[in-house]
């Protein structure tokens, strides 16, 4: 796919996202919008803490709309995200990207971003920091999903609910699951801000080499 | 009116505020990007319309998917009576103060539908009928949940009873205080699925549903109908007083 784009000048163009990733992202990034802006409105229904969402940031206008729409978008985000997962396992992709993650240069690497010393110099590999928070990231959706549908269907999945504190645990779990991904899609997005040109790569999959 | 808000909801997510993109469109009036977003805002009634088919479609598609994934045989899980959440939480769709009052003697369950016996049934014969109890957890679409201990009669060997074709689609309830719903003919036939007459081993208070609440362990509260007056079995959709408003019809736990 990328090919026919790159034979007209390809000493100057380098492809660093596949199209299945930068789809299945930008699928991802929008679905987990509905998820999370329609899932505050649910909290908001019974809340498990001292605090509500305000109700302008979330999504639905009421529980049943809330509940409408995150019981669609969710058919949404993990049709999308097995399909992101079983290409990335398949091609190597999360292998050669995501892999390996060690601790020592994740932690080097957050320390070099905080003195806003960290190199951007090859768009096409990820630093470690980045590689820790995408890996996270992933493991914390893969997590709302499991105890989404513990939440969901705590007596047809009972084995999958008892394995997570039974309904009430499984929508702590599920509450949790979601802030750890909300807190890293803030970092992300924050860091995405900070090196804007990683935007224009994510969408049209290439990079200038010269740049 | 709720579902207009759901949409300018999404638009706010993708575009700004309604508020602003209409701001933005009185300085702007020539430029091209406003063109674009002024007919998204032309476009928003049909939108509305669109999305709301879409969801709905989407509720009718998990309403099937539970219907597959529902397991005649499989169980909720029973507590003890340690387990039990006192107070038990008073929840419907009116204040505690506006629970119906039903007068005992009166009282007359009436059957209707694919039914074959439809003689009204009194209390008392109600009461005679084999009783079991059940200590479960109660979970409400709002996202509460709470253990209680309810006793009746189950409620699939009363609709063979009755003479019920059982092979019809649906089990509609209209209750004494305008509530109504409809679950399907599989999970009326579940063996937890019990005509409850009785709370924590007293006759049902009016605030839990006097004279009886049909207990659906397998499904959400709102799935529970209190102060029954009468049941249908049909084939045709019978909807329910949340169902008709957005609740997902099925509601499977
Ligand atoms: C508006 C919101 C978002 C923006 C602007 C954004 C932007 C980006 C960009 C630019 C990259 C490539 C980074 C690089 O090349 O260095 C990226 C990668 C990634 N993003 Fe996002 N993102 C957003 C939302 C999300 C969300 C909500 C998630 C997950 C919950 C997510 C998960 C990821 C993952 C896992 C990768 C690595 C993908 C791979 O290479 O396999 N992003 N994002």
């Amino acid at each position: 796919m990328a090919g026919m784009q790159m034979t007209e000048n390809r000493a100057q163009w380098l492809s660093v996202h596949p199209l299945v990733v930068r789809m299945t992202h930008w699928i991802n990034a929008l679905t987990v919008l509905v998820m999370v802006t329609s899932g505050w409105r649910i909290y908001n229904a019974s809340p498990l803490f001292d605090f509500t969402f305000p109700a302008a940031i979330t999504l639905g206008g009421w529980l049943g709309g809330a509940l409408l729409w995150h019981f669609a978008a969710m058919w949404l985000l993990v049709t999308n995200g097995v399909t992101y997962l079983l290409y990335g396992l398949l091609s190597g992709h999360l292998r050669r990207k995501l892999w390996p993650i060690k601790p020592d240069a994740v932690l080097a690497d957050i320390l070099d971003a905080l003195r806003g010393r960290l190199s951007h110099q090859d768009l096409s590999l990820y630093n470690a920091a980045q590689r820790a928070v995408y890996a996270v990231l992933i493991l914390a959706m893969i997590s709302l999903v499991i105890s989404g549908l513990a939440v969901w269907k705590p007596v047809q999945l009972q084995e999958l609910a008892s394995g997570l504190g039974g309904y009430e645990g499984a929508r702590r779990i599920h509450f949790a699951a979601m802030a750890l991904t909300v807190a890293l899609v803030v970092v992300h997005v924050s860091m995405v801000l900070l090196v804007p040109r990683t935007l224009g790569a994510m969408i049209t999959g290439r990079i200038r080499r010269d740049s | 009116m709720k579902k207009i808000i759901t949409v300018q909801n999404l638009l706010s997510k993708g575009e700004s505020s309604t508020l602003k993109h209409l701001q933005r469109r009185l300085f702007l009036r020539q430029s091209l990007t406003l063109g674009a977003l002024s007919l998204l805002s032309g476009c928003q009634i049909t939108e509305q319309k669109d999305v709301d088919q879409i969801l709905h479609a989407m509720s009718a598609w998990n309403d099937r998917v539970q219907g597959w994934l529902f397991d005649p045989r499989k169980l909720a899980p029973e507590y003890p009576e340690s387990a039990i959440t006192h107070p038990f939480p008073f929840n419907a769709f009116y204040d505690e103060d506006e629970v119906p009052v039903i007068d005992e003697a009166d009282y007359r369950l009436e059957l209707a539908g694919l039914i074959q016996d439809k003689k009204p049934w009194a209390l008392p014969e109600l009461y005679a009928l084999p009783q079991v109890s059940q200590i479960t957890r109660h979970v409400c679409v709002e996202g509460w949940s709470a253990i209680g201990k309810w006793s009746g009669t189950p409620f699939g060997a009363f609709l063979k009873r009755v003479g019920a074709d059982t092979s019809a689609k649906f089990v509609g309830f209209k209750c004494d205080d305008d509530y109504y719903t409809s679950i399907d003919m599989a999970t009326a036939l579940h063996p937890q699925t019990l005509l409850t007459f009785r709370y924590a081993d007293q006759i049902l208070p009016a605030k839990y549903g006097f004279p009886m609440k049909l207990r659906v362990p397998t499904k959400l509260g709102f799935k529970n109908p209190k102060h029954i007056r009468a049941i249908f079995v049909t084939n045709e959709y019978p909807g329910g007083y949340w169902e008709d408003q957005g609740y997902n019809w099925f509601s499977g736990s």
